[in-house]
């Protein structure tokens, strides 16, 4: 790559303030480090696993809403966290945390419990009850 | 507390970028791309079964820490690395080292760093960053990757460094004790080149090396049928991100690895390693025309079975182009 074809593919993704370095070779030969607001390709691929993302966290607060899950599960796309991740934050294992995805389960969880999720997911106990 | 001055410069990579800035702090000058070359720092590796959301892990580069530990043993520099059982131990650990004025490095996810722009923000737990004072309850941060210096919040860095997942950091920070400011890069250089070279063609197993990028463009072949269309796009969509996301240097660290064979001709006199350079930046080039083109396939959404048989073959090409490149790099008397 040289360095005037450095991409420069600014999008909001990266706020337009935030530039990597690329390596490139000057017009003597030389590499040097040349800053790169991005790269289509980059960008594409980038902007997709943020769009699977947000339909997770869509579809699971739909979810939320007609009572079938808890809002656990839902906190937990919004993180973007899988089971095995949320298990150790809260310090439980992974077939517990499932459990307390089941809105029944969840109804009757310790307030001690709630709060250690509402830590993991950095919210109040009331926004954890209450995902708007 | 502290009013230290830490010299920083924006780098590619976080790790040889927290190297060649805190060993510049302590007078030993190392470049990134040196950093990278010595720490046989380019790799392939794919791992359809180590899964981060459902998407199978592919890295252009070897496993984090690696480098680093390469680079200290192959320079004799000494370091101090710890761990902490509990987050209060290590902020004090932490705060009680920078009020003697000694820049420290740090492990931390990026999903906890506030001055991340948050579209990078995904829970990627072997970020390297140095911490080097304290103003105004403000960490004072040199985060490599970053254009300038930055701070971040006390709690924000606690989270961060004592973040769960895998691998999980436990708050490890670590700072040079023992920094020869006279060195030779010669035998470190040969080493570096030495290990890169069989780590990309001797390990036997399909996955790692020149044999791993067959395998994948095996597995792209296929990937109309097996993931099936959504999910081949995510698929794809990953091998790009960790091929060209921040950290990389371009074309999955080729390029940046082209600039150490660079350095290196010029350090040790050796032309042919500079031949090799431009050798190693086509070969970069051939994998940013992957990149190219699978982003396009990603964008279109409807990708056939016959684009998926072409970006095959193009990896099918860099893998080629990689195993010549290897071959003659270790062929090299240095």
């Amino acid at each position: 790559m040289k360095k005037e074809e450095v991409p420069q593919d600014g999008d909001n993704l990266h706020q337009g303030t935030f530039k990597q370095i690329m390596y490139a070779v000057d017009n003597t030969g030389n590499y040097v480090p040349v800053q790169s607001a991005g790269w289509e390709p980059e960008n594409i691929a980038l902007g997709q696993a943020w769009e699977e993302v947000n339909e997770k966290v869509k579809a699971a607060l739909a979810r939320v809403r007609a009572g079938e899950i808890s809002p656990v599960a839902y906190y937990m796309e919004k993180n973007l966290m899988d089971l095995a991740l949320l298990a150790s934050y809260v310090g439980k294992f992974q077939w517990q945390v499932k459990r307390h995805m089941k809105p029944a389960v969840f109804k009757n969880l310790s307030q001690k419990m709630l709060s250690r999720y509402a830590a993991a997911f950095k919210v109040s106990v009331a926004e954890l009850k209450e995902p708007i | 507390m502290s009013n230290s001055s830490f010299q920083h410069h924006q780098t590619a990579h976080c790790e040889s970028g927290v190297i060649s800035n805190l060993l510049g702090h302590y007078g030993l000058q190392i470049s990134e791309p040196m950093a990278f070359g010595i720490g046989a720092g380019i790799f392939f590796g794919h791992l359809p079964f180590v899964k981060v959301n459902g998407v199978p892990g592919t890295t252009y580069r070897i496993w984090p820490g690696a480098i680093f530990q390469r680079v200290c043993k192959r320079l004799g520099i000494k370091m101090e690395i710890e761990r902490f059982s509990s987050p209060e131990k290590g902020m004090e650990a932490l705060d009680k080292i920078i009020g003697e004025g000694v820049p420290v490095g740090l492990l931390s996810s990026v999903y906890y760093l506030p001055y991340f722009p948050p579209s990078y923000r995904f829970h990627f737990n072997a970020h390297n960053l140095v911490v080097y004072g304290k103003e105004d309850g403000q960490y004072l941060v040199s985060d490599p990757v970053m254009e300038t210096l930055t701070t971040i919040d006390p709690e924000s860095l606690v989270q961060a460094r004592f973040a769960k997942g895998f691998p999980a950091p436990k708050g490890k920070m670590y700072y040079p004790v023992d920094v020869p400011t006279s060195v030779s890069f010669k035998l470190p250089i040969k080493a570096g080149i030495e290990q890169a070279c069989h780590y990309m063609l001797k390990i036997p197993v399909p996955l790692f090396g020149v044999k791993g990028i067959r395998y994948l463009a095996k597995k792209v072949a296929n990937y109309a049928e097996k993931p099936g269309d959504r999910k081949a796009t995510l698929y794809l969509g990953n091998i790009i991100r960790m091929q060209e996301e921040i950290g990389t240097g371009g074309a999955g660290f080729r390029f940046l690895y082209s600039a150490f064979l660079q350095e290196a001709a010029e350090y040790l006199n050796k032309p042919e390693l500079s031949k090799l350079a431009t050798e190693f930046t086509a070969t970069g080039d051939l994998w940013r025309n992957f990149a190219f083109s699978a982003g396009r396939v990603c964008k279109s959404r409807s990708a056939d079975a016959v684009s998926y048989k072409e970006l095959s073959e193009m990896l099918q090409q860099c893998a080629a182009s990689e195993e010549v490149f290897f071959r003659k790099l270790a062929q090299v008397k240095l």
